[in-house]
């Protein structure tokens, strides 16, 4: 789950303890305007959880109210990845001396958190993390363990942060804190500003909350940035399904992911695209009604491959659940089933007889016949 | 981590709708439950196996060496944590979404205990003709029957269907490895490959990976100290590339966790990698 910047600075990083640049959310160039005039010379910057907004032309500085409004009017609606922007925080400049980085994250090859720093932040970091690996200082923490700034500034040691040093351990410390307490999945701070004061600060925070997590965290899951969703796979995600909507004509009904990515790989092997991807693996087994009137509801559907196989999944449950549908929604298209594993003699037997529909043995030969029934 | 007759297995959360549903099906096939566990039900029978207050007692009450979760992901952290306490020595975490930073905190405490954690979000272990623990159509005949290879797995339904087709074909498993769809987990492909490699009844190895993460790039490696074959299938290559996780997320992984990447690493071990899963078959009988 996404978080813009605005949403994570004042819900993770600022409660951390870790300073922010004084700003304010604003929907409008009106609001943008008078929001300079509040704060003096501000940075203009687009609201939305994706990536590369300063290179979209997304981040721009603003001096007096009038060019505020002017650069707000233009940033406002642009397109930003997938995203429009709508929302704009609208921040005081402060004078950088340096670009630093900070983040931490789930290291899922160490199983581990990660915590990483540089001297050397900034919209390069990517570059620079592949030309000159050792500018990236990597420190894996022990979960059950406590670390302190002291412990971080062993981290440090070495780097030439000068006076800034013991503020910037303080800094992953407490971004460390709000990692644990916020159950972030990556919290960056990229650039984290060394200012020509003295004090270190976050000028961006992309923050990432752990979706297994959410229930724990509801006071925050509620400002969590808009996903980008068509109207299909919000429908989905309201019942509690992963459903992608793709270019393709052949739609995907199948139980786990695996399985489900199998058959949009075995779709593409015999030239056809699937038209979804759809996930109805653990419990939402018993979801298939659901799921079948997803898929048919997609425009761009021609054939329909159902591809069950069983093993916590019943396909005796996930059967039964698409025929009723099926005898409901009356579709029209081709649909073509493979049916193996767990429930599967009644499965068969429920589809032959509910729907006079004789299901594949091979999943590659009902997928084959689907792609064939698309064209 | 192959799972035997003889294992003392212990079912946690045996008393819920799931719970009993497979304990009934872990039992009918063979699998020796000694014990379930429920904090308010101790001295009850289930499923006519005896249960006990807490894993720590079922443990020395029965010598299990073994146990299963059927645990929801809101209690799974302290289920487990209590079971490595209890020195469990394979314990096979079935529950999905449990939050990462309780995943990392209990393979953290099996890593300190010497404990063997399968998954989670994994189907199970199936040895086949013997027992299973887990989630896994054992039981099917036309899905599993015993034999010479071995078959790791991240998804439970592509792990069936490829036991399927391996059945379908006349080669029978020597064991199934569901190692779990989590991209966090306590044990990996590698792990899972080196098992089988040690394995005397295995004679060729299946690896059925998905795209993400770097586990089949590692298994590749070992499977290049190997002298018994190895064949392969990688999901996702027909998926939408998944979410970025920042700029800290290429740091730390690079362009490794690719389809593509997978697949060069283990054609490099000299891997077979079938197209299809009905191909499977085909690259195994050319990988012997």
């Amino acid at each position: 789950m996404n978080f813009e910047e605005h949403a994570g600075k004042s819900l993770v990083l600022a409660p951390a303890g870790i300073t922010v640049p004084r700003g304010q959310l604003c929907r409008t160039a009106n609001e943008a305007a008078q929001a300079v005039r509040a704060i003096g010379p501000a940075v203009i910057k687009a609201q939305v959880a994706a990536g590369k907004r300063g290179k979209a032309g997304g981040i721009k500085p603003a001096n007096t109210p009038e060019e505020a409004e002017r650069v707000a009017a233009a940033i406002l609606g642009m397109r930003i990845g997938d995203y429009k922007v709508e929302r704009l925080l609208v921040e005081e400049q402060g004078k950088i001396a340096r670009e630093l980085y900070a983040a931490v994250l789930n290291d899922v090859e160490a199983r581990k958190p990660l915590v990483l720093f540089s001297t050397q932040g900034g919209m390069d970091i990517e570059e620079v993390a592949a030309q000159s690996p050792d500018a990236i200082r990597r420190q894996h923490v022990d979960l059950d363990a406590k670390p302190t700034a002291a412990g971080f500034e062993e981290m440090l040691a070495g780097l030439d942060l000068g006076d800034v040093q013991a503020s910037v351990a303080s800094v992953l410390s407490r971004l460390y804190g709000a990692y644990r307490e916020r159950d972030a999945e990556l919290i960056e701070i990229n650039p984290l500003a060394q200012l020509a004061d003295g004090g270190v600060v976050a000028l961006d925070c992309k923050f990432v909350l752990d979706d297994a997590a959410a229930y724990r965290q509801e006071e925050i899951v509620k400002l969590a940035a808009p996903a980008a969703m068509t109207e299909l796979e919000r429908r989905a995600a309201q019942n509690g399904l992963k459903f992608i909507q793709l270019e393709g004509n052949v739609g995907v009904l199948a139980n786990g992911a695996g399985l489900t990515m199998t058959t949009m790989d075995v779709i593409r092997h015999f030239g056809g695209k699937p038209a979804n991807f759809l996930e109805i693996g653990g419990e939402a087994y018993t979801k298939s009604a659901v799921a079948l009137d997803l898929v048919l509801s997609n425009p761009g559907v021609k054939s329909l491959v159902i591809n069950f196989c069983g093993a916590f999944a019943r396909t005796d449950v996930m059967a039964d659940g698409v025929v009723k549908a099926w005898q409901e929604i009356k579709p029209t298209l081709p649909v073509f089933f493979s049916i193996h594993g767990t429930g599967e003699e009644e499965a068969v037997a429920l589809v032959r007889s509910r729907l006079a529909i004789e299901p594949y043995d091979l999943m590659e030969d009902a997928i084959a016949a689907a792609v064939r029934a698309a064209q | 981590m192959i799972l035997r007759k003889s294992n003392k297995v212990i079912v946690l959360g045996i008393t819920g709708r799931q719970g009993t549903f497979w304990t009934e099906k872990m039992l009918a096939y063979g699998t020796q439950i000694v014990a379930g566990v429920h904090p308010k039900r101790a001295g009850e029978r289930h499923c006519d196996v005896p249960i006990f207050g807490s894993t720590a007692e079922a443990v020395r009450e029965t010598g299990a060496d073994s146990a299963v979760m059927f645990i929801p992901p809101v209690s799974a952290r302290e289920a487990a944590l209590s079971a490595i306490e209890a020195g469990i020595e394979v314990l096979v975490v079935l529950t999905e979404h449990i939050p990462a930073q309780d995943v990392m905190a209990l393979l953290a405490a099996a890593v300190r205990r010497g404990t063997r954690i399968i998954g989670p979000n994994t189907a199970g272990l199936v040895t086949p003709g013997e027992c299973f623990a887990g989630i896994m159509p054992a039981f099917v005949p036309s899905v599993f029957k015993p034999g010479p290879v071995g078959v790791i797995s991240r998804s439970g339904s592509l792990g069936t269907l490829v036991c399927l087709k391996l059945t379908q074909a006349g080669l029978g498993q020597s064991a199934f490895i569901g190692i779990g769809g989590d991209p966090m987990l306590g044990t990996t492909t590698r792990d899972a490959l080196a098992a089988l490699d040690r394995d005397p009844r295995t004679e060729a190895s299946v690896i059925i990976g998905e795209i993400g993460g770097t586990m089949e790039e590692e298994a590749a490696a070992y499977a290049k100290t190997m002298r018994k074959p190895v064949a392969a299938f990688i999901a996702g290559a027909a998926s939408p590339p998944g979410k970025k996780m920042g700029h800290a997320g290429a740091i730390v992984t690079g362009t490794r966790g690719s389809y593509g990447s997978k697949r060069k690493a283990l054609e490099a071990a000299g891997v077979i990698v079938a197209d299809t899963p009905a191909e499977i078959v085909q690259a195994l009988q050319q990988a012997r």
